[in-house]
């Protein structure tokens, strides 16, 4: 069966950085999916190459049999792939509920000359995209802070926010970078069971994460990046007990 | 061909004074991605501060030579401009070190107006003939001619650029700036007061904006309070020619910029056949500007790419 | 079950009463003296200007320093045709939206190129723009005349429908309609159809991928926002409100120079902008008529002050004018960024801090 992403070939160089050589792999259609590595080992540039952030050296990228190419940000995000940042970038002077419709931008059509002359087929369209958007902030658990404003939310709930908004381009991949950063025990686990939830609910995640644990339980399968080479891929228990692996995360020098 | 080689001198002159306003404008942005409109200001500061200290010597019937009272006039101007550049950065840049990008930029517009409208209080709303007591002898080179006080302004600048390229590179201050463009808050880590460094660079620019006053007023013979405005603009587009953030690249940008304008305003006649003329002269700039973003965004000399927020 | 409840009515009440406050404004200013009339009249006109460069700087958060260049060549489009300089006089309703077209036209070529670079480029490039703008209408007199250079262009035709002249005086219902009054009624007519505009994008899909980009670039790209495309629509946009009040002005004035087109008055609209609280629709006009009615008080009064009490005039008004606006643009960014009346977007934050202490 042909795969949701398959990135091929990855390279990317930073001046004298070679931030990533040669990675290579490819996400099913309903996993969630696990990058991990130690810091600077090349895993947010991967992200941002997914995502159309930083244009890679060489390489492809094909979602559901598509070429991405050389596309921009905004039309890979289009095309299906949805993203959270390492550190939070909310829209911070929109509230809660404004972020996420900005999320329907992508998935909404009425342009200036409907919005100023306020056409029934965009007023329509205005309350599909506030409907929608509410019932994401509920999905998230934090459909209370709806008028609020993004920056005065607390941090899990930034977390959840920036979810929400993602999941609103309506993507087959959701990519998070770090969503369990900063965050407590019980925090963890209840994002443990928001991810799942829209894993079952027919989204494909790509997460990275410093969280062992969250990772072991959570992930079908890992990819450890170390340097920016791919040094290991495959389930979690294995990829646990792979030399490379241990090696790198203990800071012995790879063979 | 004797006109050609006139507008290539008259037009490396002016470059001269580019290049030495566009290395503050450059240098500022090169730390803090601010433009500092209020640059230009400073340049006009620094002319009338010499206007008055120059017109006060003469007035005293000191019997100096000439060329002292010049120098006394730019020595008295390199301060003054210190000090208003230093007293802007504290007062209307550092305190938005932080916020939204557009805010300092809007300041730096209040503050550009409210030092030209201070310029205007002090020295008069009416352009001010600026002494010229420089002996002005004329050197002929085939058909051109190239006078002393362009060659005093060449010497000037390229010593000028030559002190503060050695400035950067050899100095704990220059270090320290260079650190602190490529990574602020790496700098503030490793042990930098980026703000104090922050604070020495709007002030080098400042004293180079002053040299640069001085040498206007002295080649042109006049000032006016509203000098600095497109004098600042053209500067800052000699910068972005050369490539924002690079020293080099703001001399070599302003030179390139100065001779751009001469030729433009000597043949644009010729070329268009006499549809437009001279007075077409400060338009030059801002093509280039905006050939330069359409084309090279980074500039000639730049590496960064302008394509970040 | 319809109750009369006072406090479910007293909105209406307010407005109708503002409406009332509206209509009858000209007759008792030009009881003072028309010279107010005409004043009140650019007030609403930069208040128009005002809401186009809001869309561009308040909503997307683009630096446009050469605002006043789109008005310039709104104002030139309709002098070029609606005056005896070429001997063409078409009328107002074909020109003006050429004039719109024109101006949104040069916004586009100008923010093409630009608006893929960092946003601070923008402001550079567009204070360029205002330059050659000035320039060309300086110069372009010779060798073909078609500015008429410095003197600039006289005689413009005002508005005209049937035998409606905007321009005469003429008594209806027993009142004396002079020209200006009737433009007053005419901008107050535009100016509630730019606020209705103004208020229908900030709250629809395009005005939200506007202060998305205004809020954070990288992010509004990774929710699929094309930012190059809504930042040049942003910037299109206002350059067509701006060709628009130049066309009124040019009729209003029927007199127009390049003098009226300097960076300066660019300044001075971003200044109303600023003051009012970038973004917020009704701010943005308090700062219009703040910015433009206060100098002109000023003008009445300081000038007669310090000739009373010194004999002669030591600081003039220009220069506070410009002062003032000066000092509006680095107070309000370090003491009140959000402008002197608290945005929406503020409010709401205010009204939640009021709830929960």
């Amino acid at each position: 069966m042909q795969p949701l992403l398959r990135a091929s070939d990855i390279n990317k160089r930073f001046g004298g950085l070679q931030a990533l050589s040669n990675v290579s792999f490819s996400i099913a259609a309903g996993q969630i999916y696990g990058l991990i590595g130690p810091n600077g080992a090349g895993k947010t540039t991967l992200f941002n190459v997914i995502t159309g952030m930083t244009p890679a050296d060489a390489g492809t990228v094909m979602l559901d049999g598509r070429e991405l190419g050389q596309l921009k940000p905004h039309a890979i995000a289009q095309a299906g792939i949805a993203r959270t940042f390492q550190n939070i970038r909310l829209f911070a002077n929109l509230t809660a509920l404004e972020n996420v419709m900005v999320g329907r931008h992508a998935r909404t059509r009425a342009g200036l000359l409907q919005a100023i002359m306020r056409t029934s087929g965009q007023r329509a369209e205005e309350a599909e995209i506030e409907a929608r958007a509410f019932e994401l902030l509920r999905y998230v658990g934090i459909e209370a802070r709806v008028n609020e404003l993004a920056r005065n939310l607390p941090y899990g709930d930034q977390r959840r926010l920036e979810i929400a908004r993602a999941l609103a381009t309506e993507p087959k991949l959701l990519a998070l970078d770090e969503p369990a950063a900063g965050m407590n025990p019980t925090e963890t686990g209840e994002l443990r069971t928001l991810l799942e939830r829209i894993r079952s609910d027919g989204v494909t995640l790509f997460l990275i994460e410093h969280d062992m644990r969250l990772m072991m339980r959570l992930c079908d399968r890992v990819l450890v990046l170390d340097f920016g080479r791919a040094i290991a891929e495959g389930p979690p228990r294995e990829v646990q007990q792979d030399p490379a692996v241990v090696a790198a995360y203990l800071g012995t020098p790879t063979p | 061909m004797d006109t050609f080689i006139q507008q290539i001198i008259n037009g490396l002159t002016l470059g001269a004074v580019y290049a030495m306003v566009a290395l503050g404008y450059t240098m500022v942005y090169g730390i803090i991605q601010l433009i500092n409109f209020a640059h230009g200001e400073v340049v006009m500061i620094g002319a009338m501060v010499a206007f008055s200290v120059i017109g006060a010597l003469l007035g005293l019937d000191s019997g100096l030579p000439p060329a002292l009272i010049v120098l006394l006039g730019a020595a008295a101007a390199i301060p003054v401009c210190m000090a208003v550049a230093y007293a802007m950065e504290r007062v209307a840049y550092r305190p938005l070190r932080g916020a939204p990008r557009l805010a300092p930029l809007i300041t730096a517009i209040g503050v550009s107006i409210i030092l030209q409208q201070l310029g205007m209080m002090i020295w008069s709303r009416n352009p001010l003939a600026f002494p010229q007591i420089l002996e002005n002898r004329i050197f002929h080179l085939g058909g051109a001619t190239v006078s002393t006080v362009q060659l005093a302004i060449w010497l000037v600048a390229v010593s000028m650029m030559g002190a503060l390229t050695l400035m950067i590179h050899r100095t704990r201050l220059g270090i320290a700036m260079r650190a602190t463009s490529q990574n602020p808050q790496v700098a503030g880590l490793m042990g930098i007061d980026v703000n104090r460094v922050i604070a020495a660079t709007f002030i080098i620019g400042a004293a180079l904006a002053a040299i640069a006053g001085v040498m206007v007023g002295t080649y042109y013979g006049i000032a006016h309070y509203t000098m600095g405005s497109l004098l600042g603009l053209k500067a800052f587009c000699a910068a972005v020619l050369g490539g924002i953030g690079n020293l080099p690249g703001a001399m070599l940008g302003g030179l390139i910029l100065g001779v751009v304008e001469a030729l433009g305003a000597g043949y644009i006649g010729d070329f268009t056949g006499n549809w437009f003329g001279s007075n077409y002269q400060d338009v030059f700039a801002f093509i280039v500007l905006i050939l330069v973003l359409v084309f090279r965004p980074s500039g000639l000399l730049g590496e960064r790419v302008g394509d970040r927020t | 079950m319809m109750k009369l409840d006072l406090s479910a009515r007293l909105p209406w009440i307010g407005i109708v009463l503002v409406a009332l406050a509206l209509a009858v404004l000209p007759f008792a200013l030009a009881g003072i003296g028309t010279t107010w009339v005409r004043i009140t009249n650019l007030a609403l006109l930069f208040a128009l200007l005002a809401l186009g460069l809001n869309i561009v700087v308040g909503f997307a958060g683009l630096l446009d320093l050469g605002y006043i260049a789109f008005y310039a060549v709104g104002a030139y489009v309709y002098a070029l045709l609606a005056s005896p300089q070429f001997g063409l006089h078409l009328p107002f309703w074909a020109i003006i939206p050429l004039g719109a077209l024109v101006a949104c036209i040069f916004g586009v070529l100008l923010g093409a190129p630009t608006l893929k670079l960092r946003g601070d480029y923008l402001a550079i490039v567009t204070l360029g723009f205002g330059e050659i703008i000035r320039i060309f209408l300086n110069n372009l007199s010779q060798p073909v005349n078609i500015t008429n250079g410095p003197q600039g262009i006289s005689r413009i035709d005002s508005f005209r429908l049937g035998d409606f002249d905007f321009g005469k005086s003429e008594m209806l219902f027993g009142l004396n309609f002079s020209g200006p009054i009737k433009y007053y009624y005419l901008l107050l007519l535009v100016l509630i159809v730019i606020i209705v505009v103004n208020m229908r994008l900030q709250h629809s899909r395009i005005g939200r991928a506007w202060e998305a980009i205004r809020e954070d670039e990288v992010a509004a790209r990774a929710m699929g926002i094309d930012t190059t495309r809504m930042k040049l629509l942003a910037f299109a946009m206002g350059a067509s409100f701006g060709g628009i009040a130049g066309g009124i002005f040019s009729s209003m004035q029927g007199f127009i120079s390049p003098e009226s087109f300097v960076l300066v008055e660019s300044i001075m609209v971003l200044a109303m902008v600023v003051l009012g609280g970038m973004g917020n629709i009704w701010g943005v006009i308090l700062g219009a008529l703040l910015l433009s009615f206060v100098p002109e008080l000023l003008r009445h009064t300081i000038e007669p002050l310090q000739r009373s009490l010194f004999g002669r005039s030591i600081v003039e008004p220009e220069v506070v004018r410009m002062l003032l606006f000066g000092l509006a643009l680095v107070l309000m960014m370090l003491y009140r960024p959000a402008g002197l009346l608290p945005s929406a977007v503020r409010r709401r934050e205010l009204a939640r801090k009021s709830v929960e202490p």
